[in-house]
């Protein structure tokens, strides 16, 4: 895959229930995270409370549980879960071959492409 | 026997009378594809198929029956040669074309045959995926896809000895299933942590890999094939990424299928990860037909039969010039390994707004799980028990609202829809006596019922007289029903237990000493025994879980890191701004020049933005880099320091004071008793944090009276006190005794230690747990035996066997990078792949 993909390398790279990081210079810190389902989300690695990086959180199904104050975050929708409200911008990944890919235009400008 | 072979029609009618369909693809949708043609207009084409394998169309999902044994090839085929006689087909069999010329408007085979047509179908179906790791061209190496394939695990298994298969999902496990029975050893290697995993959840995941475990194969998860050793061009074995090695005569290659697409794009035509297609299954060439797995609709590629049938009908509506269109499929899944009930459906994945309905049958070994979204049904989960899974396979397609349906749904078909049996209460009532309530010690309803009747009012009450719901306690609810209606309004109400958390019915309690007595070993298998409501568990449960096991298991347990707050996983506390702050251990609070000057260095060195002095008497160096922790803990590990512990629910310090060393009053060595104990418990994990402090004479310098265990020493001896607290609460300890000498002192607290370790409920420090169980039950634990406090004591020095390894040590050389490291940075248009694997 070419074009607006960004091929950021292969699945195996982050164990099932973690997430792993990828900084944008001159952008915002990307969470990549791998469900024990075997599901692959990208969002930005800022929790909507208070920033707190959402990559160290436990994942639990398709949520996150936010390392700084438990907010639950819902890796598909980037929301706040429950009686919490925000919402982070998530970036659209495709996996293939094994490898992970993420929308280029959205890593560089993760809410330009939310608005 | 590869040779071409052809069966011509017995009477070929005139040439160019009718219109020329030429099938690529022998397979099971391109034989449906012309088998709807003809039920639609027999006489419309003049068809000629080419197929690859040297032989008939056969049923390949029968593939697996024939491999374990309970099918033979003849028994698989679908159509036989007089089909094609019969039909007036052409069959090229045994020849693969090669070449699509769409200007000409032929094929070309391999053996040179050309083929005019006037529409194409391509149905080429899938290529196994073969991992390009070393060792994968070695003879031995097969994959699952066709006769031949089978013919050779045949051979393999003829000779017995060990198989390996790569890939756990359904061929390969259906592969695994066929080569153990056919009596070879089998290990089954799987990149991710489930079986499975695209059509099963972790729960159902863990159930499945306990049977086939059960039945003698091998399952590794998490397990990367790193390489495939051979020997004379001969398989031997593989191994793994983490150096393990497995032996293998034969290894099965079952990692994936891709759709094959390579003739189709050759020949120009729009492809994807498959050929594109419209809803009549029409490419980019409106000549040129596609369908089966091949094909890429509507941004899917399917790799099940069931859509293919779907696709052949539109196909065939499409040719016969009565389109309907083909709107994409929800497919469902079964595993064809007899003895073994699953089934799946949809997508179970969850997500915003969706409801999972989980029920466990622990002792049925049953799980099921129902995926609800805006009151319809989307997905659905069966383990052990499919009965149900065509009744919620349908409602799954009509996509109807499922909300009148949604109290018995779990339950299935049978109860959801039927009368008195949808309302528990009557069901229960119309239970007989003889009737089983208890299935784990056997009780019956009018037992139940008598003991209630003879006294027993409360849910405590019944399990203590009868024993009913006193072991699993899945039958809480019926027994609670039955106090219910034997007690009418008498009935207190249910029991209130603070359950672990809202994914299970059970307490602390409950869940520790069950796991103890039915000796659970894993998260999942607590999960499913103790009938957990959501798959896999949620930010309480999952911690908390990881520590009753590690407690209850010591040394046989593997911590699951993934279950482990972030200062737990990262060795370090998180900071407001995502950095970490690290402390190292400073026995007792004290240090040297050394240590003094490593940590000087590593401030310098880092650019950290703050040290400062704990109250906990020891530094802390603030604002470090997760990438940086491992290099920060190399330099400390070399100057003799080792975690201090200061993010972990476990032993943080020990304070202490000067003592008799230096101080004018000081009775005994407080300090050099401080160090000892906490080289005796430094590293151990508890439910919360633990502080302990020694003070060297009553006026109390150490603050040994508000730590968990606090030691005053005394002219005589020294003092014990436990269940101190100086955080949101102010908690003054309680006096537990007296001793005579220093070990007496330590066996006391690894005593105590092992008793909060074992007794407490997770996140419950010892203040509050105190406050709780009373200081009676503490002394009655500890005191009352004379052996007691020899026993925990012991049982907390074997436990800390396992658990006083640095674990700074570890990740400075190199252990877990991928928690550190990213995975790369982004620079405004290029990657650059900073990382080991990126
Ligand atoms: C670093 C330190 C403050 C300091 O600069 O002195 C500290 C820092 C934190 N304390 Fe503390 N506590 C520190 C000594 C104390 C003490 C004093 C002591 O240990 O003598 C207390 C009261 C004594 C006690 O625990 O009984 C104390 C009572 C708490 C509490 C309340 C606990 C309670 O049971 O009520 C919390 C909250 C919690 O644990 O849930 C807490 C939590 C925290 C956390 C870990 C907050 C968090 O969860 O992130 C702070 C981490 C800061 C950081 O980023 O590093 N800290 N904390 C001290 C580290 C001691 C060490 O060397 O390990
Ligand atoms: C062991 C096994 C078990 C399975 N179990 C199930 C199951 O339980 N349930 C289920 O729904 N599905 C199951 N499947 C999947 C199912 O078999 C496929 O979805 C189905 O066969 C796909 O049909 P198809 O016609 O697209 O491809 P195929 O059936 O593979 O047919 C494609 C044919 O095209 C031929 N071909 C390819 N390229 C050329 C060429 N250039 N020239 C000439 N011929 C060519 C191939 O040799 C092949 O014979 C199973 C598959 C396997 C292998
Ligand atoms: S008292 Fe403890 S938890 Fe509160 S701000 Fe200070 S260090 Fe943080
Ligand atoms: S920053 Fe995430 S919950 Fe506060």
């Amino acid at each position: 895959m070419h074009g607006d993909w960004l091929d950021i390398g292969p699945k195996t790279q982050i164990e099932p229930g973690t997430a792993r990081t990828l900084p944008v210079e001159g952008g915002e810190e990307i969470a990549v995270f791998h469900t024990m389902r075997g599901e692959f989300f990208a969002l930005v690695n800022a929790c909507p409370h208070k920033q707190g990086p959402l990559s160290q959180g436990i994942v639990h199904g398709d949520v996150v549980t936010c390392p700084l104050h438990n907010w639950n975050i819902s890796l598909r929708s980037g929301n706040a879960l429950g009686a919490d409200e925000g919402c982070v911008p998530t970036i659209p990944l495709r996996v293939d071959a094994g490898r992970i890919y993420l929308k280029r235009s959205a890593v560089l400008s993760p809410r330009a492409v939310l608005a | 026997m590869n040779a071409p072979m052809t069966f011509d029609t017995g009477a070929p009618p005139p040439k160019g009378s009718r219109e020329r369909l030429v099938v690529i693809g022998n397979g099971m949708a391109g034989c449906r594809a012309v088998e709807e043609i003809l039920a639609r207009d027999p006489n419309r084409f003049e068809i000629t198929i080419f197929g690859a394998e040297p032989r008939v169309n056969y049923n390949r999902i029968m593939l697996s029956p024939v491999l374990a044994g309970d099918k033979s090839f003849d028994e698989i085929v679908i159509n036989g040669a007089d089909w094609y006689t019969d039909n007036g087909i052409t069959l090229v069999s045994g020849d693969r074309v090669d070449h699509i010329d769409r200007a000409h408007k032929c094929v070309v085979a391999r053996s040179g045959r050309v083929e005019p047509y006037d529409t194409l179908l391509i149905a080429t179906g899938s290529d196994p995926f073969i991992i390009p790791i070393p060792g994968h061209d070695l003879d031995g190496v097969v994959t699952f896809r066709d006769l031949d394939d089978v013919d050779k695990m045949l051979a393999a298994a003829e000779k017995g000895g060990d198989a390996v298969v790569i890939g756990g999902g359904l061929l390969g496990l259906e592969a695994a299933h066929g080569l153990s029975l056919r009596g070879m050893k089998v290990t089954v290697v799987h990149l991710m942590p489930t079986l499975m995993e695209r059509q099963l959840d972790e729960a159902a995941g863990y159930l499945l890999k306990t049977e086939l475990e059960r039945r003698g194969q091998t399952i590794l998860t998490g397990a990367n094939t790193k390489a495939i050793h051979g020997l004379d061009g001969k398989v031997v074995g593989i191994e793994l990424e983490d150096g393990t090695r497995v032996k293998a005569d034969i290894v099965v290659m079952a990692a994936g299928i891709r759709p094959s697409t390579g003739l189709a794009k050759a020949a120009g035509l729009e492809c994807e990860r498959g050929v594109m297609v419209d809803d009549h299954m029409v490419t980019s060439d409106p000549d040129v037909l596609a369908v089966g797995e091949c094909v890429q609709h509507r941004g899917l590629c399917y790799g099940l039969v069931a859509p293919l049938w779907e696709m052949c009908r539109a196909l065939a509506d499409h040719v016969t010039d009565a389109p309907s269109g083909y709107l994409g499929s929800v497919t469902s899944t079964k595993l064809k390994v007899s003895g073994i009930d699953l089934f799946s459906a949809g997508d179970f994945s969850g997500g915003e707004g969706c409801e999972d309905i989980v029920l466990r049958d622990a002792a049925r070994g049953v799980y099921k799980r129902v995926v609800l979204k805006d009151d319809k049904l989307v997905g659905a989960v069966l383990y052990g028990d499919t009965a149900d899974g065509s009744w919620y396979f349908d409602l799954l397609k009509k996509g109807e609202s499922v909300a009148d349906l949604r109290e018995g749904l779990i339950f299935g078909q049978a109860f959801a829809s039927g009368g008195a049996l949808a309302d528990p209460n009557a069901a229960v009532a119309n239970l007989s006596d003889e009737a089983e309530i208890c299935g784990c010690n056997g009780v019956s309803k009018g037992t139940v019922v008598k003991s209630i009747l003879a006294g027993a009012c409360s849910l405590d009450a019944v399990r203590s007289t009868c024993k009913a719901s006193a072991s699993c306690g899945s039958c809480t609810g019926l027994v609670e029903l039955l106090l219910s209606l034997t007690m009418g309004e008498d009935y207190g109400g249910a029991r209130e237990v603070k359950t672990l958390c809202k994914c299970t019915s059970f307490g602390h309690d409950d869940v520790r000493r069950l796991i103890v007595e039915k000796q659970l070993k894993s998260i999942p298998q607590v999960m499913q025994e103790l009938h957990w409501s959501t798959p896999d568990g949620c930010a309480s449960c999952r911690p908390a879980l990881n520590y009753y096991l590690l407690c209850a298991l010591p040394g046989a347990y593997v911590d699951d890191q993934k279950s482990r707050f972030v200062n737990e996983r990262m060795h370090a506390n998180i900071q407001k701004d995502g950095t970490y702050s690290v402390v190292p251990r400073m026995w007792g609070g004290l240090t040297n020049p050394r240590e003094l000057r490593a940590i000087a260095d590593v401030v310098e060195k880092f650019n950290a933005p703050m040290v400062k002095v704990t109250g906990g008497q020891r530094l802390d160096i603030f604002g470090i880099r997760k990438e940086d922790l491992p290099a920060v803990w190399a330099d400390l590990n070399a100057a003799g320091m080792v975690s201090g512990h200061a993010y972990g629910k476990s032993l943080r310090t020990v304070k202490t004071c000067v003592g008799s060393e230096w101080c004018r009053f000081g009775t005994q060595d407080s300090t050099g008793l401080g160090v000892k104990i906490e080289q005796m418990t430094w590293g151990s994990w508890m439910p919360h944090k633990f502080k302990i402090a020694v003070s060297g004479c009553p006026r109390n310098c150490a603050e040994a009276t508000i730590k968990d265990f606090g030691v005053v020493c005394v002219d005589s001896g020294y003092e014990l006190h436990v269940g101190g607290n100086g955080g949101i609460k102010v908690r003054a300890t309680d006096f537990l005794c007296k001793v005579a000498t220093e070990e007496e002192a330590m066996d006391v607290c690894a005593a105590f230690t092992q008793l909060y370790r074992e007794e407490a409920h997770y996140l419950e420090r010892t203040a509050p747990w105190i406050e709780r169980v009373g200081l009676d039950h503490i002394k009655s634990r500890l005191l009352d035996d004379p052996d007691a406090i020899r026993r925990y004591a012991a049982r907390f020095r074997y436990s800390q066997q396992f658990s006083q390894d640095d674990p700074w040590a570890k990740r400075a050389s190199g252990e877990r990078r991928d928690l550190h490291a990213h995975i790369a940075t982004v620079r405004p248009l290029v990657v650059t792949p900073e990382m080991e694997n990126a």
